[in-house]
């Protein structure tokens, strides 16, 4: 992808009110309250049915919020402004590119519905067309440029009519994941070059990581967690969050006098977190484990393993059915029935209130 | 058995069917229209002759008029119905295909009882102003009765491409600001297109030979299949009406292809 020089667009600040969504009866939106600064691309995660495209397209006017003055963009109301007028690029799935036009008629569309001047149209697309590296394909047929082209005509399409906010709405899920894993990075650099205001829904975690400044993850109709991607992977505020977002594992046991402790025949564990008597579920990550001899903390029965390269993915069991995935170095080898001796620090392990 | 040999045999129902319905009933057809009098201008005289040539443009007028409308309301109903789900909806959609059913004289009976001489329309008319409206034997009754017929078919046609529309295409084009006026002529009549013409092209070419209705409504003005009929059967004129046929079964194909060759620029954009 070429990198034509791009004035900042910023975009708007969104901020929604309460903002909620009643679908015959149904709420499917409950009271949402969300701040996007301009410039800012916030990544709606989370499983079908969560309600995350349903927020999208509350923000982008394909659907009507249940009371006024719910959705602002730079502090202005816009719940009552319907799309054709909200200003705002959408990037679809399914692409949704006109297949009667080529694509530059597709990028032009909006500015020729805007009754721009020809030349200055003409100009804005091929400039356009550059920064997503598709000047040698300006009259090709929409049915004649591959799926990764055609996803960068429509941004550049969404893109045309400088809108106030980008929204897309699962743009990579009908890629292959090769291709998906280049765009992801690719349109992750578009959008901030372009500096836009952004949302973006998706059920990959992975794509979530690499393209949000900040991530919202959505269960059941409500935000369970938004924040910076570090802080979602390490610090997930429930066990929603932490399951979705990437691997967990989980010992539960009771804690006496500040460790956690399990024994069966030769495997075990003894975990020292602090804190009063209690039952309680305490969690780590894969990578979190370190390789330790002797007194290690943890003793596990290794089950399975799966070469990575870098890494290899060790399957073990704590206790007989307690199963825990471990991301262990791949120069050594475990083989079925051994027995791995690992620690984790402190400050990974997370343990929830309510757990 | 070679594959080759194998692609001949899958072919020969469909060329014995051409040979044996087509071909030959043409060539017979061909023999016998120059075999009159006046010979190879027999071909002709549908354009020469003031008679075949009136009758001629009334039927062209007819059936363009009647694929207009028929498109008209079909593309319209078939939107509104694509992405509605209602109660009844299927039970609607199948009475839609009752009309096909029919033959073409019972659509005729049909406008007689609405718009003939004793029919609902007549009789309403007179007891309102006294004056009774009889429009089932004019040009307007045969294109009510091509309608009725007509919409049904083109309407299921259109249908099953609406719903096969994708729904975020118009909400690609709302975001860009376009007008419903703009996604009609944009988006959703251009993926359209091809059941359109598909639809239209069956309509036009069942209005220009349609018998039966003109057969009982007709009974003053002369529609094509009705002077091949009467040349046929009244002035036993064989020669004149395979002629006719042949110069209408030409007219009409040739019409098709001129509106799908513009068509399909239009389409294209280009």
């Amino acid at each position: 992808m070429t990198h034509a020089a791009t004035a900042p667009q910023r975009g708007s600040s969104i901020s929604t009110r309460a903002l909620t969504k009643t679908f015959n009866g149904n709420r499917v939106l409950q009271p949402t309250n969300l701040e996007i600064e301009a410039g800012q691309i916030l990544v709606l995660l989370g499983p079908s049915g969560c309600g995350k495209t349903t927020l999208l397209r509350l923000i982008a006017g394909l659907e009507t919020p249940d009371g006024p003055d719910m959705i602002r963009f730079d502090g202005d109301d816009v719940s009552g402004v319907p799309i054709e007028k909200r200003n705002v690029g959408m990037v679809f799935q399914s692409y949704a590119l006109f297949p009667n036009m080529t694509v530059s008629e597709n990028v032009a569309y909006g500015m020729k519905i805007r009754g721009m001047e020809r030349s200055k149209r003409d100009a804005e697309t091929r400039r356009l067309l550059a920064l997503v590296g598709l000047e040698d394909y300006a009259d090709r047929r929409i049915t004649a440029v591959s799926g990764g082209q055609r996803q960068r005509t429509a941004l550049a399409r969404a893109l045309a009519i400088k809108p106030r906010v980008l929204l897309l709405d699962e743009p990579l899920a009908a890629l292959d994941a090769v291709l998906r894993e280049r765009l992801r990075v690719e349109i992750g650099l578009l959008l901030r070059e372009f500096g836009i205001t952004a949302v973006y829904v998706t059920h990959d975690q992975a794509e979530a990581m690499a393209i949000g400044d900040r991530i919202a993850v959505m269960d059941r109709g409500r935000i369970a967690q938004i924040d910076v991607p570090r802080v979602i992977y390490h610090r997930p505020a429930n066990d929603f969050v932490a399951d979705f977002v990437g691997t967990m594992n989980r010992i539960d046991g009771r804690v006496s006098g500040g460790v956690l402790s399990l024994e069966s025949d030769d495997t075990g564990a003894a975990l020292a977190v602090g804190g009063p008597d209690r039952e309680t579920v305490l969690c780590f990550r894969p990578e979190s484990a370190r390789l330790a001899n002797g007194s290690a903390a943890v003793r596990a029965r290794v089950v399975a393993s799966t070469f990575f390269g870098p890494t290899q993915r060790v399957v073990a069991e704590v206790t007989p059915g307690r199963r825990l995935q471990l991301d262990l170095p791949s120069s050594l080898a475990f083989d079925p029935g051994q027995i791995v001796g690992f620690e984790i620090e402190r400050e990974a392990i997370i343990e929830f209130q309510e757990a | 058995m070679d594959s080759r040999r194998f692609d001949l045999l899958l072919i020969l129902p469909l060329a014995i069917f051409t040979l044996a319905f087509l071909v030959l009933p043409l060539a017979r057809l061909t023999l016998e229209a120059g075999s009159g009098p006046q010979g190879i201008a027999g071909f002709f005289v549908i354009v020469t002759e003031a008679r075949f040539r009136n009758s001629l443009i009334v039927t062209l007028i007819l059936s363009i008029i009647t694929t207009v409308a028929t498109l008209a309301v079909a593309t319209v109903a078939a939107q509104t119905l694509a992405n509605r789900r209602f109660f009844g909806r299927g039970l609607l959609l199948s009475m839609l295909t009752f009309p096909l059913a029919f033959p073409g004289v019972v659509v005729g009976f049909l406008i007689i009882l609405f718009g003939g001489r004793l029919g609902l329309v007549g009789s309403v008319t007179k007891s309102l102003t006294g004056t009774n409206v009889v429009f089932a034997y004019s040009l307007f009754g045969l294109f009510l009765g091509y309608l009725y017929f007509s919409v049904p078919r083109v309407l299921l046609t259109i249908l099953a491409a609406a719903e096969k529309l994708d729904p975020s295409l118009v909400e690609a084009a709302r975001s860009l600001g376009a007008s419903p006026l703009a996604i009609q002529r944009d988006v959703v009549l251009p993926a359209l297109f091809p059941a359109m013409y598909t639809g239209g092209a069956l309509c036009f070419a069942t209005a220009m030979g349609a018998f039966g209705t003109a057969f009982t409504l007709a009974t003053t003005v002369d529609v094509i299949p009705m002077l091949i009929y009467t040349e046929f059967t009244l002035a036993t004129n064989a020669s004149m009406a395979a002629a006719i046929s042949i110069a209408l079964g030409f007219i009409t194909w040739a019409a098709l292809a001129i509106a799908r060759s513009r068509a399909m620029r239009d389409v294209s954009g280009a």
